[in-house]
């Protein structure tokens, strides 16, 4: 009979506790904020806590699952998100001009989220099953495994989010040991092919990025996001204006406040500080995440790991750079602050996983 | 690379390095992002902080005016006028209701008002100024100019309000527009103009206001407003000018339109003029018609009702929408089928005994007039309406011929017309009735189908587009309502051209026949002599009636002992001048009766109006057409 302590032991020792204080703090954060994005609508903060229930159940399953058993079902978790993706394509519900959400019974799925983080696991998955044979073409192999997915969202269209999965399957090759020289080849060439994307991009993406070189152009419109979220940054100050007390949020200047642009209330009202507070805590975890993945078990481990974390930062920095108006407005939520069931369940799988690989660093697969 | 991961020590180290160096490149951008954040909110922290609190700077979009609707003459249809509005500013005043109690000493205020204001209270939060009456008259604004000073923070706003002068005249071609609702902004939302209409509370729902809303709307503008704590505009920063919506001239000739609907008298029904060489809408009538004015600041429950419970069923638009039998207006495209298929020859005579029916059965298809007509040719068959001669001719057509024949001439199609809402109406067939009641076609049915009764239902439009495609010696013109379309910025008009549908492939001595029997038809001992007399053109033209209750074996319809309501449907179709036409009518009067008393005479005098110009001849009340000839 195992002891309360023992049980305690047990069902605690896979959560790291670098990685989940600094969850429990940030997800503390992203309530308080919620409830002040959202005109301090309990229902909302509810709702998302709910979310949030689900998403350390999951958290806590990939913590507890070495990472050769996560290994076992990367494949058919990355051939169902490419038959959703394609679901999408086919008959997904269509909500401002693009085709993303799909409907399962009473839950509606963004199967591009899934696919953010089934990419970079069936890479890894595949690199790991090449084991020590692995040569250029495999690298060709997986790049053809990252592409198919990422045009599919491009078609939806969503450009953001095909770039960030694209960038999570990157990572993959990327620790893989994809060649400096390739990798500076592909930065040429894709420089160089910039103005035929430009060529292909549809107007409203086109529009986007010419905001970002005057946001003043065009207010009413593409620029509008921007230009408000700066003025609620800029407002905010050092120390901002005390929770509850933005305004430029409340008068409901700022648009999707609660979603892609929470950052900007969150500025708003907790100024540079409250920033400085947030940036650490992600890099605490980004940094840890690092780590774990250096002293992996397995190759599998190690690329998971590395391309999770890289991912995550992407995520932050993308979405604080939007709202600081140093990248276009793509449509990417910020891990721990925006509300959302999809992107939070993914994230806290994520941080799983990473548990699970420093958990089981020692097991050796059999 | 294929060294890399064969030597387990080497991978960890470029493991290792790789890891390092993205680390790195993560501190470099959080270094570039925090120098961003410090560039907003430390050193430029006083330009925003002004933004944002001292003054916010709002974006104010400036809704475009709307275009005009004009008819071909340039008589204004729909047009904008200011309306002037009573404001509160609850900022400035504690006690409400007090406040009201006293405006309502100086303007009327109803308790609906009252409400109106509560619910756009509690929408702005006491933020903005809320209107506590729409559109005042002259004499509450002097009334209320005089005792302004002793009403701080109570404002009188002028805005522009969409006016249709010409009030019920034309309603279901014009349609109106009325508040952006859900469903309404679902739509911009996913055709991606969210941005287009802030700002626009209006959209066009109906008729051209509905099918044109793209160019009727124009082009958003926008301001920069600086604006003071109480959200009050203090100097505009930047502007850029909204374009307004494109103006619509119509193909409609409002003079005629309001001729055309007076002709109607207090009769419900339907009438469509077209030009037959364009395709040009002269005239597009269905009544009664109803008040846009009332559903652009959205109808009140009393109107609402009065409107939709009405028998009469005034929002019915019943020349796009409305569906009945044809009646004995198919009988000149019979005869152009029988010609054209050569199953009969216009020498061909019956001899009609008042009825037809099947070799071996009793059942009878009545004639119209109980005794028969004697001997009828196909002249004669159209100039009496002769039920008998149809009824055999369809026999010997069959339903898939004349289903293919009517079809080519537009029955049982919609024909594109540029408003929103058509009917297709139907022309059965065998296969049809296959599909749509699993069950065999009788040869009974084609007998009524001869005589435009049975399953056979068609719009005023429809019809109308038959008769001026007759007219227009078979060439088929798409009809349309907008002729011209001018650019507001530029002054430029762009004149839509008329669109050729298909050419039928008719003999021109056919359709030179049929037209000479139609001009008959309103002469002495034609069933609409009547409404043909004294006209110093020539007219052809051809009556029907649609049966609105079936009428039992042996039995007879009496007008005089059915219902008001159940009476027949009166038709009428026709063209002129006969020789050159300009104009061709489908005319329908519900519950009308015989189509050469009631009908008739309403296309008589639409005729007159557009072909002798506004003094119209009077159409004379007796003449010695004979017994028969307001029958059909």
């Amino acid at each position: 009979m195992p002891t309360i302590k023992e049980l305690r032991q047990r069902f605690l020792a896979p959560l790291d506790p670098t990685l989940f204080n600094t969850c429990l703090i940030l997800t503390a954060l992203g309530l308080i904020v919620q409830y002040s994005a959202s005109g301090s609508d309990l229902a909302k903060v509810l709702s998302q806590m709910r979310n949030l229930g689900f998403a350390f159940a999951a958290m806590w399953v990939m913590a507890v699952t070495p990472p050769y058993k996560i290994e076992r079902v990367v494949f058919p978790v990355y051939a169902i998100a490419l038959v959703a993706l394609v679901a999408v394509a086919l008959f997904g519900e269509v909500s401002h001009g693009a085709r993303r959400w799909l409907h399962l019974g009473p839950m509606r799925l963004q199967p591009s989220e899934l696919m953010k983080i089934a990419l970079p696991l069936a890479l890894a998955g595949y690199f790991e099953w090449r084991g020590k044979a692995i040569s250029w073409r495999d690298f060709v192999v997986a790049a053809v495994l990252l592409l198919i997915p990422v045009a599919l969202v491009i078609r939806q269209p969503d450009l953001g989010t095909a770039l960030l999965i694209a960038s999570s399957g990157f990572y993959v090759l990327y620790f893989a040991g994809l060649s400096w020289k390739v990798m500076g080849g592909l930065l040429t060439a894709g420089l160089a092919s910039l103005p035929l994307v430009w060529h292909l991009l549809h107007d409203y993406q086109r529009k986007r990025i010419l905001t970002l070189l005057d946001p003043t152009q065009d207010p009413l419109g593409a620029g509008y996001h921007t230009l408000q979220s700066m003025i609620a940054l800029g407002s905010g100050g050092l120390v901002g204006k005390g929770w509850l007390q933005g305004t430029q949020s409340h008068l409901d200047f700022l648009p999707e406040h609660t979603t892609d642009f929470v950052f900007a209330v969150f500025g708003e009202e907790f100024g540079l500080l409250g920033e400085l507070v947030f940036l650490v805590a992600m890099l605490v975890i980004i940094t840890r995440g690092f780590f774990i993945a250096n002293e992996g078990s397995t190759p599998f481990a190690r690329l998971v790991a590395g391309a999770l974390s890289m991912t995550l930062f992407t995520y932050t920095f993308v979405n604080m750079g939007m709202v600081s108006g140093i990248l276009p407005v793509v449509g990417v939520p910020l891990p721990f602050l925006s509300y959302g069931g999809t992107s939070l369940v993914t994230l806290f799988i994520s941080i799983g996983i990473l548990m699970s690989v420093h958990h089981h660093r020692k097991l050796v697969k059999q | 690379m294929q060294r890399f991961l064969r030597n387990p020590q080497q991978e960890r180290w470029e493991f290792q390095l790789r890891l390092k160096a993205l680390w790195g490149l993560i501190i470099t951008l959080c270094v570039l992002l925090l120098a961003r954040l410090v560039w907003l909110q430390v050193i430029s922290h006083g330009y925003y902080h002004t933004l944002a609190e001292a003054n916010r700077i709002s974006i104010v979009p400036i809704v475009p005016n709307r275009g005009l609707i004009l008819d071909r003459k340039g008589t204004v249809l729909a047009e904008n006028n200011y309306t002037y509005d009573l404001e509160i500013n609850p900022a400035r005043n504690k006690n409400l209701d007090h406040l009201i109690d006293q405006l309502s000493e100086l303007v009327t205020i109803t308790s609906s008002d009252r409400k109106l204001f509560r619910k756009a209270l509690d929408e702005t939060h006491g933020l903005s100024p809320v209107p506590i009456r729409n559109r005042l008259s002259e004499t509450e604004i002097a009334r209320f100019a005089v005792n302004r000073y002793q009403f701080p923070g109570v404002d009188i706003q002028a805005r522009l309000i969409r006016d249709y002068p010409l009030g019920t005249s034309a309603s279901h071609l014009i349609g109106y527009i009325g508040r952006i609702n859900e469903a309404d902004q679902e739509r911009l939302d996913d055709a991606g103009l969210t941005d287009e209409y802030r700002g626009t509370n209006h959209i066009g729902k109906l008729g051209i206001e509905g099918h044109y809303e793209h160019e009727l709307h124009g082009v958003t503008g926008s301001e920069q407003v600086e604006t003071d704590a109480s959200g009050r505009g203090v100097r505009s920063l930047s502007r850029i000018d909204p374009t307004a919506g494109d103006d619509l001239f119509l193909t409609v000739d409002a003079g005629l339109q309001q001729a055309a609907e007076k002709a109607f008298g207090d009769h419900r029904g339907a009438l469509v003029a077209i030009e037959p060489g364009t395709g040009d809408i002269l005239a597009f009538v269905s009544e009664p018609g109803f008040d846009p004015n009332l559903f652009v600041e959205g109808i009140d429950q009393d109107n609402w009702n009065a409107l939709n419970n009405s028998p009469d069923k005034p929002l019915n638009n019943r020349a796009l929408r409305g569906l009945y039998p044809p009646g004995s207006t198919v009988k000149p495209f019979m005869a152009l089928a029988a010609l054209t298929l050569g199953k009969r020859t216009t020498a061909y005579k019956i001899s009609d005994p008042g009825y037809f029916s099947f070799p071996g059965s009793s059942h009878r298809y009545r004639d119209w007039r109980p005794n028969g007509h004697g001997m009828v040719d196909m002249h004669l068959s159209i100039v009496q309406s002769c039920d008998t001669y149809y009824y055999g001719l369809a026999n010997d057509l069959g339903i898939d011929a004349m289903h293919d024949f009517f079809s080519e001439f537009g029955f049982g199609q919609k024909t594109g017309i540029d408003i929103d809402g058509e009917m297709s109406g139907l022309y059965p067939s065998t296969e049809w009735k296959q599909k749509r009641y699993k069950q065999d076609w009788y040869g009974g049915e084609t007998v009524i189908s001869g005589i435009g009764q049975g399953y056979i239902l068609t719009t005023p439009l429809q019809l109308a587009q038959a008769v001026a495609t007759l007219a227009n010696n078979g060439v088929m013109m798409k009809p349309h309502l907008v002729h011209a379309i001018r650019d507001r910025a530029t002054g430029s008009v762009r004149e839509i051209p008329p669109e050729n549908e298909r050419t039928l492939p008719l003999k021109q001595s056919d359709i030179d026949f049929v037209r000479d029997a139609m001009e008959d038809v309103m002469k002495p001992g034609g069933t609409a002599a009547q409404a043909g007399a004294g006209a110093p053109y020539l007219i052809a033209g051809k009556t029907g009636t649609a049966q609105v209750v079936g009428v039992r074996q042996g039995e007879k319809y009496n007008e005089g002992r059915t219902s008001e309501r159940n009476r027949d449907h009166a038709l009428f179709i026709a063209f002129a001048p006969a020789d050159k036409p300009r104009i061709a009518v489908a005319v329908l009067v519900e519950n009308g009766g015989h189509g050469g008393s009631t009908a008739a005479p309403i296309a008589r005098k639409v005729f007159d109006y557009y072909l002798l110009g506004r003094g119209v001849t009077p159409v004379p009340d007796n003449s010695d057409a004979g017994d028969d000839s307001a029958h059909d």
